[in-house]
């Protein structure tokens, strides 16, 4: 068999691709993150950096920041999040539209990091479901950009079809 | 310069008493002298910044239990001075707001009553400003512990949904401090006391 036969031919298949629907619709989302910067500490400066020449996260095509919760589908969460804006953080998540992913970015973030006090939310997982978490106090860019890297791997993994039947009530087919 | 305004201090209000101190000038000044006290140090002797207010809790076994702390600064002598004033009451401490003569006073005030409890008598806006407003303790008294208490958090929506409450954090055998000596890998914050955990109690 040469490898002439499976490669995509215009003239015997016309103007068609044919694909998955998960693959192209994750395709389409892993490929355009707008994140949703939720700065609440020294992390967020980290992220600046991330998103500053240097660094440049518009290398992955996540660079359009949004800080409407109704535009973006991934919150980052760089920082403390402490007892009294945990409620802010749960409600601009619950504003954003599906699908949607979260960054908890640092040790703060994680797992409350050093502040083991009467203030600090133990972990934003807590909260909300996390997607991935970056180690670090604060992360490096190149840590950040790892763990946005990682969540794209992730977002290409989901069965997103199925997922939107399931939200639509409807019945998958076999 | 300092023994000269110490002198004047002394002579012009006779409620001050000395109170020891390794730096600057320092006295005790009775609550109910303090607005006129501050209301002079503006005017007449130049110190325009109230540069900090605090307070200190001694512990719930003496009194007076609350002493509130003023550190003011005059910009032409530039020497700080400070004034301590004993809250007279250990259940209800309440001390007179400054906040209508040093604007400065106003967030600091409501920082000490968040954390002490204390109350500032005719402060314009006296609520908590780093706790949320229901929130019932004062976390900066001596019997208050670091890793907290329980306490439901204030958005009823937000606990039906995540089931979330605030709850004393894991201490670990914490305060996690650094023994400050050594090389970094050594000096690393840590548990002074690693022999328990809040899985395992801790034995004497």
């Amino acid at each position: 068999m040469s490898t002439k036969e499976i490669v995509y031919d215009s003239k015997v298949e016309g103007e068609i691709v044919v694909t998955r629907a998960d693959a192209v619709v994750n395709w389409i989302r892993q490929h355009s993150v707008w994140p949703m910067p939720m700065g609440l500490a020294c992390c967020a400066i980290e992220l600046m950096a991330t998103a500053a020449p240097k660094f440049d996260i518009s290398r992955f095509g996540m660079e359009v920041m949004r800080f409407s919760p109704r535009q973006a589908d991934c919150m980052i969460v760089a920082g403390t999040v402490t007892y009294k804006m945990a409620e802010v953080v749960r409600r601009i998540y619950d504003q954003m539209g599906d699908p949607k992913w979260v960054v908890a970015m640092g040790a703060c973030a994680s797992t409350g990091g050093m502040y083991r006090s009467y203030a600090v939310l133990q972990g934003v997982d807590n909260i909300i479901p996390v997607d991935v978490y970056v180690s670090g106090c604060p992360p490096r860019p190149e840590a950040l950009l790892d763990a946005m890297i990682k969540l794209q791997d992730k977002i290409g993994r989901e069965p997103s079809v199925r997922n939107l039947r399931k939200s639509q009530g409807i019945a998958s087919v076999a | 310069m300092d023994e000269e305004l110490a002198q004047r201090l002394v002579e012009r209000f006779a409620f001050l008493s000395k109170r020891t101190s390794k730096d600057c000038l320092s006295y005790f000044c009775p609550p109910e002298n303090l607005v006129e006290l501050a209301t002079s140090l503006r005017d007449r002797e130049g110190f325009e910044m109230l540069v900090d207010l605090t307070a200190l809790d001694w512990g719930q076994e003496n009194s007076p239990r609350f002493t509130t702390l003023y550190h003011f600064y005059s910009l032409a002598l530039k020497i700080y001075l400070r004034i301590a004033c004993d809250c007279p009451c250990n259940d209800k401490p309440d001390v007179p707001s400054l906040a209508a003569i040093y604007p400065a006073a106003d967030w600091h005030e409501r920082e000490v009553f968040d954390m002490f409890g204390i109350t500032f008598a005719g402060h314009p806006n006296l609520k908590r400003i780093l706790m949320w407003d229901e929130y019932p303790y004062h976390p900066l008294r001596k019997e208050f512990p670091l890793a907290g208490i329980e306490t439901p958090l204030p958005a009823p929506d937000v606990v039906e949904v995540t089931n979330v409450s605030v709850k004393p954090a894991p201490m670990m055998g914490g305060p996690f401090v650094s023994p400050a000596e050594g090389n970094v890998s050594e000096s690393e914050p840590r548990a002074k006391d690693e022999s328990w955990t809040e899985e395992v109690e801790k034995t004497l």
